[in-house]
Parts: C-alpha cells; structure tokens; sequence
C-alpha cells in the first residue's frame, strides 16, 4: 500500500470535499490566526528589542564605565581617574525640591548636576535641541517634560532650587538608557555642576552621590583597569557600571517582559488548537456518511483519514499565514505602545525568524488538535452507508491512541512553556497552571450542562426549554464555547480586580487619619520652625522621627570585610555595606510586631548595654538573633549594641518604618535629621504647605502622597494596558471560535428548525430559540470565568501580594453584561441566513 | 451499447481455474459457510443470522427476500466485508475474508465489489461525474473520465455531469449509483433495495438499467428486495425469516449451476 498522503487520490477529494465546506471549516481555523498572529507580533518585535539593545548597548549607559560613590571621591581616587586618562564627565544626583515661582508649584525631583560632555553615546533628547549643549554653560536646568506640562512652565522660566533661581532651558525628553517609568516618582532636572553649591542643597545629612563617566580609547580594556583597581574600589566602597552590566540587566528585565508576552500569545493559540478540533470533529461528524461510502467503494481507513488531514493541514496553514500578516501589522503597533517602557529605540523590521516559527507554531498546533477528532475517522464502520439510523450520532467510537495524542498535546505545550521561560521549574507551572485553568473550566462547565439537564425547568415557555436544552443535546458546542470565552472572560477580570485591589492597598495608606504627606530631610536646627509652620496652617504632626546615618562596623567581634570575604549562603553583602538609617524610640508602633527577644526601650546609664532591635528580614541577611552583638559606625564614632530583639514591620503602611531601632538615651548627641509627617487632606492645603517650606527651608524636601498616587496609577494603567491587549486576544480568538461553532452548529440545526417551521413555528420563535440558546452559553461562560477571577485575585491577594482582597462589583458586572451581549450579538449575526430562506431550499443544500 | 461489451471483454480470468483435472469447474464467487451474526444488547444476545450457508457462481444472479428485520441487510453487509461475523466464514472472489485486517477489505472491495443502495448514499460534496469516478480513483487508475461518461451517457444522465446530488431527483440519483456501482468492472454487485425509494415508474427504468448492465458485464448479482416482482427477474431467490433461509428457490431451470 502506498502511504497515504502521497496518494493524489486523497489530495484530489480533500479538494473537491472544501469546495462545499472550505469557507465553514477556514473560519474555524481563523481561530489559529488570532494565536499566530500574537507570537508572531511578540516574536519579531523581540528580536527587534534584542537587536536595538546590543546596537544601542553603550547608549544604555552613555559612556564606557560610570563609577559611582555614596560621597566626593577621595584623593586617591581622583589620582586614579586621572591615571585611567581619556575623556571624563562628573555628575552629582541628589532628591530635592523645585519651585517654579510663575506657576507656584513645587515638586520632589532627582537633580543631576552635570560637567563635561557626559552622555557620550546616545543624546540627550531636548526641546529645542540645542538647550542639551547651552545649559551646561550658566546657570540653566533643563527640565522633565510632562512635569513642565504639569506645572505649565515654559521654557526660559524661572526655577528655583535650593536657594537659587535657575532658568529653564528646555525640556528634557529623552535620557539615553532610561525610561519614562523610571522617571514618574521623581522628574529628572539637570543642572551644570558648578552651580550645584549656590543651591545650598549639599549639607550634612543629604544623601548626594556621585557618578565619574569615562569616554575611552579603542584601545582600553575596561575589564582589565577594573580588575587592577579592585583593591582599591573595594576599600573606597566605589561601584562601577559597565556597558555589559546595563545590557546583561536590561536584557534580564526585557526577557521577562517578552516571555510573558509570549506565553500570554501561546494561551491563545492554544485555545485556537481547541477551536480547531472542535472544527473538525463537527466536520468529521457530519462526513460520517461520506466515509463510510468511500469505505464500502474500497477506500482504506488511511486514506480516508488522509483527505481530512490534509484539508486540515492546508486550513492551518492558511490560518497561520493570514496570522502572519495580522501579526506584522500588530507588530507595527507595539513600539509606540510599549516604548514608555523602554530604554531603547526600536524600529519596525520583520523578522522572517519570528514568521517561519508562527507559520510552524499555526501548523503543528492545528495539526496536533485536528488528529484528535480525525482519529474516530479510522474506526469509522463501513455498514453506516448500510444502516445509518443504528448507529447513534453520538457514539463515535472512542479510539485508544487518543490517550497518546492528548500525551502529545501536553508535551508540546510544556516544551512551548519551557522553551519560552527557558526555566523548566517555570515553564512547567506555566504549562501546568495553564492546564488546571483548563481543567478547571471544562469542569465547571460539565458541571453546569448536567445541573442544566438534571434540574430541567418543566414549567418553562417551549421556547425557553428548547434554548436551554440545546446546550446538552447532540453536537453542542457548550463546552469548547465555554472554555474559550471562559478563559478570555477570567484573564481580563482576574486583572482588573487584582489592579483594583493593589490601588485599593495604595490608596488606604492616605485615608482615615492615616497621613498624606511626608517632610524629610530636616536638620535638627529648622525642626523646631517646620514644626510651627505645620501647626501655623492648622495641621496635626502625626509622626516626627529623628534619623540617624550609620554603616554596621563589625557583627560578633568580626568586622564586616572579613565577614564579606568568607562566601556563605544566607547572608548578603548589601546588609553589611548599606547605610542605615536608624531611629531611637520609646515603643513599638502600629505597624510593627514582636518576633523574638525583648523589647528595650530606653538606656538607663551610659554602662548599660546598648539592645536594639531588628527588622525580620535584615537580621535574616545579617544571619544574626537575639543576644549577637554588632558594632555601628554612626559618623565616625563606634557604638557596640547588642541585638534585644527582631520585629516584623507592615512596610506597606505610609510611615517611616526601620530596619534598626535603637533604644532611646543612645543617640541622642549623634548628627541626626528629622522626617516629619502630617496630614494635608486638600490639594490646596498642601500646595501651600509646601510652598512656605521649600522657601524658607530649601534642603528640606516633601513628598505629597496624592501626587505619587497618581503616577502609581498612571505606571499600573500602563502596565495593564499591555497585558490587557493580550487578554483581549484571548477573548477575540474566543469570539471566533464561537462564530465558528455557531456557523457549524447552525448546520446541525437546520433539519430541526425547517422541521419546527413546517410544524408551523415563526422564524421570530425559531430566532428566540437560538438567542436564547446563545444567552444561557455566554451567561454560564462569563460566570465561570468570572467565579475562577474572583477566586484567583483572592488567592493572588492573599497570598501573593499579602494584602486584603477588595471584591469590585461593578467590573464583574460591566465583564458579565459585555460577554452575555457579544455572545448573543455573534449568535444572531451568524445564524441569520437560517430562518431567512425557505425551507425547501435549506433542505436540499444540506451539506 | 458498444461501452457493455468493451466491459465484459476485458473480464479478469478467474484466479481457481486450475487443479485436479476440473479446470471447467467455474469456483464460486460468493461462498458463505455457517454465518451466524449475534449482537448483544445488555444481558441479552440477539441472533441475527444463524448458520446461513449460500453459494453464488459467477455470471449468477440471486434475489434476498424476506420480512423487515430478518437480518438481509445483515448478511449483505457480511457477504461484502462490511462487518465481521460472530462465527462462519465467507469466501469473496476466491479470497477467505476472515482473516484479512480493515484495509485488505477494503482492497477486495475496491478490486470486486460493486454497491448500489437504497439511499443511494451518493457523497453530497461531489459532482454525478466526480462521484462515479471514486472507486477507480481509488484504485489510482488514469483515464477515468471518459469511462464515467460513457456509463453516465447510458445511465441517461450524459448531460448532468457537474451536478451536485442536491441538483439531481431521487431517481436520477439512484442512476447515478448504478454508473458507479458498475465502474470498476466488479465481480459481484450488491444491491439492497435499490428501488425502495423510487416509484413505481422511476423503479421500472432503474431496474431495466440494473439488469442491462449487470448483464452485458456478466457481474454477479446479489439483490436484497420486498418487491416479489423485482425478485421474480433473478435467476434465483433465497428466502431469509428470523435469521435462517426459510427457502432457496431457482427459477431458471437451466441456469449455470445445474448445467455443470
Ligand atoms: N447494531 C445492531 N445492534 C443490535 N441489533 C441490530 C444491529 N443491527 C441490526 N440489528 C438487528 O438485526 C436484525 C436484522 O436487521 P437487518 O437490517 O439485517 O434486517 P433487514 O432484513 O435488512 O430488514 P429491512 O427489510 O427492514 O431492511 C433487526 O432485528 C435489527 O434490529
Ligand atoms: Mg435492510
């Protein structure tokens, strides 16, 4: 025998077979389109990505080495600088207010004090071009240009900062290797570095670093002077950025956005397989027939099987290519879309790569999904053409290789899943959560057809018996409609409950009387003045924290650089290195929790020992407990203390929490500054706040909770933006699929309504029917989806986001009536032609 | 009527025609031995066909007859290797059908059997012409088309080569069948009555066709029929109640059988 798909006979009937069905079954296949098209979107706009970052790779950092340092460098270091040679830029960053005086406003910004010719690579984009040049040369700032548009400030305006007026020389657009996200909370200002001491900001107790870039020659190996200075860079605590640091990390976070993509894509291709053999079983089941005839004139199971095979093959590739070209189209969407969120430039470019893997992927997928329902095609019994009306309809008979197929289909997307996350722990929960959601749905869904069927409603009109009986009688199409739909409707819900549910916990920590505004930076002198004007404006101080800067010097007799040397798991160096900022405090406070130890709240004499107490998690890192000892440097002057006891601290709460707190009558003396908070409640009330004090006291700046709230929104609307549009794909390629279910149900149901109508039933009953059939299935779709969102958001809430899960009903309700409404809108469209033509005419076309 | 003859002349030598000294001796074409056909539905088994033996020469025509449900259809699909029987054995053109697997069936049906139904079971997506074609498609042979036509012409329907069933009456359907039924040049053909869905008229002209044809190429015919008229046209009739041959009568006194 020859094998089957070289035999032209199975070609030539798969053709003539869709000359009838082809327009039915490419619809259903379409439903692979939607797939296709979002990985071959995600794909090539990958590579892209890729791409624009290793051209662009030393614009991310804009110079070829940046070394950073928490203070000035010292001598020895400017020695060293010098010593590398080549070209050098210096940069001091620090947080602090600005004051526009023609719009009264004022804002927390980052300032960059800049000298030299720094970036290197890549520009700072301005508005005019020129001010990224001309400001460096007087008393000029450029300015971040949505906060301009905020505080409607034009250029060659005024800005103060600090205690100087600057003038603004243009809007600052673009900074090479940074993104818009990164710039919401704090606005990015530059100004020349010799300005930066007529600001008065740089004063004891303000957190300034310093940044030295260096342009080299082709000739320099950047890795090899790092390596030579490393004893040095160690003792000075000086950290160096490399071109290949930024990529190695942009290219970690970009992965991670591109992997979610991608597996957000294969869920809807994967829901177009489903599509596809749905598709096909109904085909398969109305050709029943058309291959026992062929068997009986001596057709093989092979070649019978074949002709379907090959028609769905053909179909998938169809679907997979107009996927292609939608993809390229969509792909063309995603730069601006996505480019808030990138730190590079991306042009649009096709990537045959990312082609040839979608067409693969619509084909395999569709394949995979078509072999399951054609499989019966092999057992189909030859006496059919014999004897139809003994065999049931619904008895297909049940092959066993199937058992290998679904094997098959689970594999593959557990590799798909692996091979994206590049993880197998990862790829595996995903291809497995992916599954239980799966599971999950065709559960529910099962569940409600035998509920449906079990509790029957007797009483009920004939039409509303027969819409609801259509969901579990022969070749429903409940299932596969409810788990598309179900899936789409449980994704977009899931989100935007989990969104509400994180502003929510955002958004409480400035309700009540919990405060909306955060003054820090005060030096112990102004405290008392600050204090009087909160009070002057009719203010509560809610909290007024003294802190005190400190690096750990040694933990148990051992000093910190010892301790680094030794590699041991659990502790981390950033423990040991970091600066603590400390309180002192009588008592706990609310938001905070005794674990271990005792709480010491006060040193009676100065021979007393010294307990402070821990946060969980640093004392963790530290690898310390209750009764280890630790030595601070608090500026200069060694304080031995001995850990008394470990909290655990809510650091969601809008308070000041710590990682040390130290017992009150210890730091009393130490150089210190003070964090004040209070509650402005109005917009008004804080604008005014804020500006009696960044005039009077431009060191000290403040945060207003309202403003950050915004742009927290502002950062999780863009966010779900993009994961929103994936969703949606899901719930299209849903949609499609139910098209394509109604389209061929609708065959099915021709005989039935031509029968019901001879029987003497409107076409308004006959299209009640059907609308009603198409209200139960979205109904039940969209409560099954919206009952696994709800339980997923709590669960992800609870456990995942530790915070109280906030049930949003008018989301629930808008999804409920959007997915009901299409459901039916798309049963109605679909199945109009039905009771249109005469019954005759419907009786001799059936197909 | 030059087509009929261009068949019967092209007829496959009988494979037995050899040993013993009885190389005169046609072998069988059909030769059904102790058929038995039970199903069961639950706790009960139902025996439809019980140790029916029935042999068939070539050239031969024979007429199934008996009430609904007496297991005719039953033992045409047997006779034709569409199902498998409880326990017997059935010999089709020489070959022992039980021990062949589906797709061997297939072949032996592809290369001796004919069908013509009462439903017509013609494939609704396919054209008259495209429909007569299948089985010597099937069999990868080329010149296919002008073979259909030709049957097609003398079935009638010359001029309804690119129809669709759909666009063809029940009678002109059943036509069509019977073109396709006799395209592959089959040993024997099945019919299970192939005049149940047509009147009386249309019968009359199917059946002249059925007999025309069977008899210019000399194919062997097995005819499951109510009509005692119809059966009465057959060289033989076996008469099936309740799953046995209740009687088996031969009307041409002078057929093949007895003359050898
Ligand atoms: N798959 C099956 N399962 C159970 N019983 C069956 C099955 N197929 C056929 N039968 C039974 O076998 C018996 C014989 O059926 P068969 O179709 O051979 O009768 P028939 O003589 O062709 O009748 P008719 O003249 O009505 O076509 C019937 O009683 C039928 O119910
Ligand atoms: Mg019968």
């Amino acid at each position: 025998m020859k094998f089957p798909l070289l035999d032209d006979w199975a070609w030539k009937m798969a053709w003539r077979e869709s000359r009838a069905t082809g327009k039915r079954l490419f619809l259903f296949v379409s439903s692979i389109t939607l797939g296709v098209a979002a990985l071959v979107a995600i794909g090539s706009f990958g590579q892209n990505l890729e791409r624009a970052v290793q051209e662009q790779a030393k614009s991310l950092l804009g110079a070829d080495l940046v070394i950073t340092n928490r203070q000035l460098f010292s001598e020895e270091t400017e020695a060293l600088f010098r010593s590398w040679g080549g070209e050098q830029s210096r940069e001091a960053r620090l947080a602090s207010m600005v004051y526009f005086p023609e719009s009264d406003g004022s804002r927390l910004v980052e300032i960059r004090a800049l000298e030299g010719d720094f970036p290197y690579y890549g520009e700072l984009v301005t508005l005019p071009a020129e001010a990224a040049q001309r400001f460096r040369e007087g008393p000029y700032a450029l300015v971040d240009e949505r906060m301009m548009l905020q505080f409607e400030v034009e250029v060659g305006d005024p800005v103060k900062i600090g205690v100087f007026q600057f003038t603004v020389a243009g809007k600052l657009q673009r900074i090479p290797g940074e993104t818009m996200t990164e710039t919401l909370v704090a606005p990015r200002v530059y100004i020349p570095l010799s300005y930066l001491s007529r600001t008065d900001l740089v004063q004891f107790g303000s957190r300034v670093s310093y940044r030295n870039a260096f342009r080299f020659g082709p000739m320099t190996e950047v890795e090899q002077l790092l390596e030579e200075a490393e004893p040095h860079m160690e003792t000075q605590r000086l950290r160096s950025v490399t071109v290949e640091d930024r990529q190695r990390r942009l290219g970690r976070s970009m992965e991670n956005l591109y992997r979610f993509l991608s597996l957000v894509g294969f869920i809807a291709l994967v829901l177009g397989g489903i599509g596809v053999a749905s598709a096909i079983h109904i085909h398969i089941k109305q050709k029943l027939n058309t291959v026992a005839i062929l068997r009986c004139l001596g057709a093989s199971a092979g070649q019978a099987s074949t002709i379907y095979l090959i028609q769905a093959a053909l179909m998938s590739l169809a679907g997979a290519a107009v996927g292609v070209l939608l993809g390229i189209g969509l792909q063309a969407l995603m730069p601006p879309v996505l480019s808030n969120f990138l730190p590079v430039v991306i042009s649009f470019e096709v990537s045959w790569g990312a082609v040839g893997q979608g067409l693969a992927m619509g084909l395999g997928i569709g394949l995979l999904f078509a072999v399951l329902p054609l499989l019966t095609v092999r057992r189909i019994s030859p006496l059919l053409a014999l004897r139809f009306s003994y065999e049931q309809e619904d008895s297909l008979p049940r092959e066993p290789l199937r058992w290998l197929v679904y094997g098959l289909i689970v594999a593959a997307i557990c590799l798909f899943a692996v091979s994206r996350t590049q993880s197998w722990t990862q790829g595996l929960a995903f291809a497995g959560g992916t599954l239980a959601v799966f599971l999950l749905l065709v559960a529910v869904a099962s569940l409600i057809t035998v509920l449906v069927k079990r509790y029957f409603p007797d009483s009920w009109s004939y039409v509303w018996r027969q819409g609801l009986a259509n969901l579990y009688r022969p070749n429903n199409q409940t299932i596969v409609v409810m788990l598309a739909l179900g899936l789409g409707t449980f994704l977009i819900t899931t989100l935007f409950l989990i969104q509400s549910t994180l502003l929510n916990a955002v958004s409480l920590a400035g309700s009540g009387d919990r405060p909306d505004m955060v003054l820090f930076d005060i030096q112990s002198d102004q405290r008392e003045e600050i204090l009087q004007i909160v009070r002057s404006l009719d203010l509560p101080t809610q909290q007024d924290v003294p802190i005190v800067t400190m690096r750990l010097a040694s933990v148990n007799g051992r000093t910190v650089q010892e301790i680094s040397e030794e590699p041991e798991r659990g502790r981390r160096d950033w423990a040991l290195f970091r600066e603590y900022r400390s309180t002192y405090r009588e008592s706990l406070i609310d938001s905070e929790e005794l674990l271990a130890g005792e709480w010491y709240g006060r040193v009676g004499s100065p021979s007393d020992k010294i307990r402070i107490s821990l946060e969980q998690g640093i004392a963790r890192d530290l690898g310390v407990s209750p009764g280890d000892q630790l030595v601070f440097d608090v500026q200069g002057r060694p304080v031995e203390t001995e850990v008394g006891s470990i909290r655990k601290v809510d650091w969601e709460r809008m308070q000041t929490n710590f990682f040390v707190v130290f017992p009150v009558g210890v730091l009393e003396d130490a150089p210190q500054f003070h964090v004040l908070m209070t509650q402005v409640r109005s917009a008004e009330t804080s604008a005014q706040l804020q500006r009696t004090v960044v005039q009077q006291f431009p060191n000290v700046s403040t945060i207003d909770m309202a403003l950050v709230l915004e742009t927290v929104d502002a950062v999780l609307d863009n966010i779900t933006f993009v994961i929103r549009t994936m969703a949606l794909f899901s719930i299209i390629t849903g949609l499609v699929v139910l098209v394509g279910a109604v389209i061929s149900s609708r065959y099915q149901r021709i005989r039935e309504s031509v029968l019901l109508r001879t029987l003497g039933a409107s076409r308004i009953q006959i299209r009640k029917i059907m609308a009603i059939e198409y209200l139960f299935l979205g109904f039940f779709a969209a409560v099954t989806g919206l009952f696994l969102a709800i339980l997923s958001s709590w669960a992800l809430s609870y456990f995942f986001f530790e915070t109280e899960f906030i049930m949003e009903l008018q989301p629930v309700v808008i999804v409920l009536c959007v997915v009901v409404g299409l459901t039916m809108l798309i049963g109605a469209v679909s199945s109009r032609g039905l009771t249109n033509r005469p019954p005759l005419e419907s009786l001799r076309a059936e197909v | 009527m030059s087509g009929l003859r261009h068949f019967a002349s092209v007829k496959v030598p009988i494979r037995a025609q050899h040993e013993d000294g009885i190389l005169l001796m046609e072998k069988p074409v059909l030769e059904v031995k102790e058929l038995t056909r039970t199903y069961r539905s639950g706790e009960r088994t139902l025996t439809v066909l019980d140790s029916v033996s029935l042999t068939l020469n070539p050239g031969s025509s024979c007429a199934v007859v008996g009430p609904s449900g007496s297991g005719k259809t039953t033992l045409l699909g047997l006779c034709a290797g569409l199902d498998r029987p409880t326990s017997g054995s059935v010999l089709l053109d020489g070959v022992l059908l039980d021990p062949l697997d589906e797709d061997q069936l297939a072949a032996v049906r592809s290369e001796s059997v004919g069908f013509v139904f009462q439903t017509f079971q013609l494939i609704p997506t396919l054209t008259a012409l495209e429909n007569v074609v299948v089985p010597i498609e099937l069999r990868a042979e080329t010149r296919v088309r002008s073979r259909a036509r030709e049957l097609l012409d003398q079935v009638g329907l010359g001029d309804r080569l690119n129809h669709y069933p759909s666009q063809l009456s029940g009678g002109e359907q059943q036509r069509v069948s019977l073109a396709r039924a006799f395209i592959n040049q089959p040993k024997i053909l099945f019919a299970d009555e192939p005049t149940g869905n047509l009147d009386a008229e249309t019968s009359e002209r199917v059946t002249e066709l059925l007999f025309e044809l069977n008899a210019a190429a000399a194919t062997t015919l097995v005819l499951v029929t109510h009509d005692l008229e119809l059966a009465q046209r057959t060289q033989r009739i076996v008469e099936l109640k309740k799953g046995t041959i209740h009687s088996d009568q031969d009307l041409l006194l002078k057929s093949k059988d007895l003359a050898l």
